[in-house]
């Protein structure tokens, strides 16, 4: 194939090469880094939580009347009773938050009680005797919290529990290569020995802000004590989660019916909390995705318009190429290689604007650096694209028989 | 003139007809990218709107760094105060106007007893802040200093509140109990809603449903109601573990607000800030220098990032997959422009000027900017619809196509169809007349 002739066409049609390269460098940078934020989201929507979600809900219980913490101790435990007597429920523990709340306590982790700076960042989940069982932590290292250890507290009393149990996350920052159990730490109120080690426990913000500490948590063997109210995970035998969740919620206020438990957000199955938690991320992901399907249709669709118009005007040339020995073969060849040649002009300028994009991005929305290989395969697919758009003009063009090189338009 | 106007017009409309792949390419084409832009668009208008346009400019957020450079983020104090510096700033009393807030929510125990109890979201806060926020009454007022001073158990409770209680009727003077306590309605606010909600962003109750209530915060503080909203405590340690040593400790949950009518009131206020960070030093409480800031609502909702990272996101990638499609409109007007090449070369011969060959063409390319405008506002009604599946609900439900918003799709619509075919169409008055005919 002789790229000569085609040049040297192309130059006589400078308006119509540029606007189709351009066409496809522009949506090269757009599709790169769309498809690159697609497959950030849903990496970050597919990090494991760590526990056992199909078969877990949470019972948020506000209170009436603002009891003291010891009061809100004893209405806890009742309701703890209370929810074990519900058919179908295998677990229930009451902490203060769970896993992709949203919000919650995240405190300081130091290892020397004189230190300033923190060694880390942590989500602490105050827990009972039960919290492993009930959201399926695997125990890797130590033991579990005896009954007699779990205590409660008041919301601001000295966070200094005795002992604590950490994730694999937090232990492997604290001590890298050592194991954590029988170790010290210190939280904020004063030591903690740590008595046992889970293999995964995700944090309750996956917001940016907290992607720093985002498995490292803490298990604290207390009731947290709050007079606004409290959460009570919930763990049921496979395939009851649907009955036991109302039956929960009519045998707590059968007990005890001054509390509220909101109608929109009091009892939630976990996979509606998943749902709820990357809403934002779920949502970008469909809005790229919608966006770089568009966007390929439409340059495919002016990549068409324009060949077309081009094969239009050269119908007599191609009556002539053809008259004088081409075959249809080298016509369709010509208008391939001819696409080819403006696409690749296309992408080399569209990749250096898809890097650029990328970096503004990054210094504007945190995001990560451009992988090469979404940069390669756009790439790929947009000089696809374009043959795959100028196939069905060039066919066309192929079938412009010899004889149109005698007429007169 | 205008018989030419129309004269082009029905030219254009008849070569439209001519060609009607390219055309529909052209119209779905700027019907997207439209679209797109106008949706994404509207959600940003949104959330990065004024909440209180009026007053934005005089309403400020004060704070004061108690954790110092060893505990701050990046040299910035705390977002909100602790008790002790939120008190002090009221006892000053240096602005026109100041209050102090925090989210809290009291549970209803409806007369019914087949109702539901629910929980009543709102603020407490001090009787100034009916007024710097320019909060409406449907009946009676706000209560005043007085009051504040006196920790009366008094409330404000909204429309809708008014509505689920009392059905609608006038309730001032009647008696509310909330969490046990009985309070004094002194007032119902009529529909306020400001959004992004400027004065709670630190809860992150920027989006969040509406209050219902306001209770005094001298009142609440006496009767130990917690806070709903976020406690921020620093790394330091100086926490307190008792009601009355949290209060005096270093955690900051209290949103304060001043309204400063000038610049010589604002100039005043910070030195007065800085003054007081300067005595909190003498007095041993902090060991560093006054670092304060003083930021109006849009300084402040912009230093609290108000406007969600998606909604820019999106919104840029919309209007790059707007310009492609100008683009790609670009291209295919050439491509049927010039294919009417011999056409212009005979209306040349015949005596048409460039002029008439512009105003034909432009024509042409504004009635498909109003097709593609159309096709957009189509469109733009469908992408509202899903919304929801894009952002969060409870911004997703601020988005509206109003007869702003659809005045503004065709308008782009068409503004960027006739630029688009500012390049098509000089290249179609450039043709030769007598070159034409001859190929013929």
């Amino acid at each position: 194939m002789q790229i000569k002739p085609i040049l040297s066409a192309l130059r006589r049609h400078k308006a119509g090469t540029f606007l189709i390269a351009a066409q496809i460098a522009l949506t090269l940078a757009i599709v790169c880094n769309a498809l690159f934020i697609i497959q950030q989201r849903v990496a970050h929507l597919s990090e494991p939580s760590g526990i056992d979600e199909p078969n877990i809900f949470v019972i948020k219980s506000e209170w009436v009347g603002a009891p003291g913490p010891d009061q809100a101790d004893a209405q806890m435990r009742e309701d703890l009773q209370v929810l074990r007597q519900v058919p179908g429920v295998q677990n229930v523990t009451p902490s203060n938050s769970y896993p992709l709340r949203g919000d919650g306590w995240d405190d300081a982790i130091r290892l020397k009680p004189d230190q300033v700076q923190d060694t880390s960042g942590a989500t602490i989940y105050f827990a009972d005797e039960n919290f492993i069982d009930t959201l399926d932590l695997k125990l890797i290292a130590g033991r579990n919290f005896r009954p007699e250890e779990i205590g409660h507290m008041d919301l601001r009393y000295k966070l200094a529990p005795p002992v604590v149990i950490i994730t694999k996350a937090l232990a492997e920052k604290l001590f890298p290569g050592e194991t954590a159990v029988g170790k010290t730490i210190y939280l904020i109120g004063g030591p903690a020995t740590v008595v046992g080690e889970v293999e995964l426990l995700q944090a309750q913000s996956v917001e940016h802000w907290a992607s720093d500490f985002a498995y490292r948590s803490v298990i604290i063997p207390e009731r947290l004590n709050v007079s606004l109210g409290a959460f009570y995970i919930v763990r049921t035998r496979p395939g009851q989660l649907e009955t036991a969740m109302p039956a929960a919620v009519k045998a707590l206020f059968a007990h005890n019916p001054r509390r509220v438990i909101n109608e929109d957000d009091g009892v939630l199955p976990f996979s509606e909390v998943r749902s709820r938690a990357y809403e934002s991320d779920r949502g970008m992901a469909i809005l790229m995705g919608v966006i770089c399907a568009v966007l390929l249709a439409v340059t495919a669709a002016g990549i068409v318009g324009l060949t077309s118009f081009w094969v239009g005007q050269r119908r007599k040339q191609i009556g002539v190429r053809r008259a004088l020995g081409a075959t249809r073969r080298d016509i369709l060849n010509y208008f391939m290689t001819e696409n080819l040649l403006i696409s690749v002009g296309g992408v080399l300028f569209g990749a250096v604007l898809a890097i650029a994009i990328n970096l503004w991005m990054v210094t504007r929305f945190e995001m990560h650096h451009l992988s090469m290989v979404y940069l390669m395969g756009g790439v790929a697919m947009l000089l696809l694209l374009g043959q795959g758009a100028v196939l069905a003009p060039a066919l066309r063009a192929s079938r412009v028989p010899p004889v149109e090189a005698t007429r007169s338009v | 003139m205008s018989g030419m106007f129309v004269h082009n017009l029905r030219l254009g409309a008849a070569s439209l007809r001519r060609n009607v792949l390219l055309t529909t390419l052209m119209i779905m084409s700027i019907g997207f990218g439209v679209a797109a832009s106008m949706v994404t668009f509207a959600v940003f208008r949104a959330v990065s709107g004024d909440p209180i346009p009026q007053k934005s400019s005089q309403l400020f957020v004060p704070l004061i760094d108690n954790r110092g450079p060893q505990y701050n983020r990046r040299g910035e104090p705390p977002s909100a105060l602790n008790y002790v510096d939120a008190v002090a700033l009221m006892r000053a009393h240096k602005a026109v106007r100041q209050t102090m807030l925090y989210p809290v929510g009291l549970s209803v125990m409806p007369d019914d007893p087949h109702r539901m109890p629910f929980k009543a979201p709102g603020y407490a806060t001090y009787g100034d802040f009916f007024n710097m926020f320019e909060v409406p009454f449907l009946y009676g007022s706000g209560w005043n200093d007085a009051e504040d001073e006196a920790r009366e158990p008094v409330i404000v409770i909204s429309r809708d509140l008014n509505q689920k209680l009392f059905g609608g009727n006038n309730s001032v003077g009647q008696r509310l109990v909330l969490d046990d306590k009985q309070y004094r309605i002194v007032g119902v606010t009529n529909k306020w809603d400001p959004k992004p909600r400027f004065f709670d962003t630190f809860s992150g109750n920027a989006y969040a449903d509406p209050a219902q209530i306001y209770i005094p915060f001298t009142y609440a503080i006496a009767q130990h109601i917690d806070t709903r909203g976020n406690n921020n405590c620093g790394s330091d340690g100086k926490r307190g573990d008792t009601w009355d040593s949290w209060l005096q400790g270093e955690c900051v949950w209290i949103n304060p607000w001043v309204e400063l009518n000038n610049a010589e009131q604002v100039q005043a206020y910070r030195q007065f800030l800085d003054g007081y960070a300067r005595e909190q030093r003498e007095a041993g409480r902090f060991n560093w220098a006054p670092n304060n800031r003083l930021r109006n609502v849009r300084e402040w909702l912009d230093y609290q990032h108000a406007v969600p990272p998606e909604s820019r996101i999106s919104m840029t990638l919309a209007f790059g997959f707007l310009l492609i499609c100008l683009v790609n409109t670009i291209g295919l007007l050439l491509a049927k422009f010039m294919r009417r090449a011999p056409e212009i070369g005979v209306r040349r011969a015949l005596g048409a000027s460039r002029g008439d060959i512009y105003r034909q063409f432009l024509a042409e390319a504004a009635m498909v900017g109003m097709a593609g405008g159309v096709l957009g506002l189509v469109f733009t009604a469908i992408g509202m619809l899903g919304l929801g599946m894009v952002f969060e609900p409870q911004i997703a439900r601020l988005a509206r196509l109003d007869a702003s918003l659809m005045l503004l799709t065709l308008l782009v619509a068409i503004t960027a169809t006739v630029v688009a075919a500012f390049y098509p169409t000089w290249r179609a008055a450039q043709v030769q007349p007598a070159w034409q005919l001859k190929s013929n």
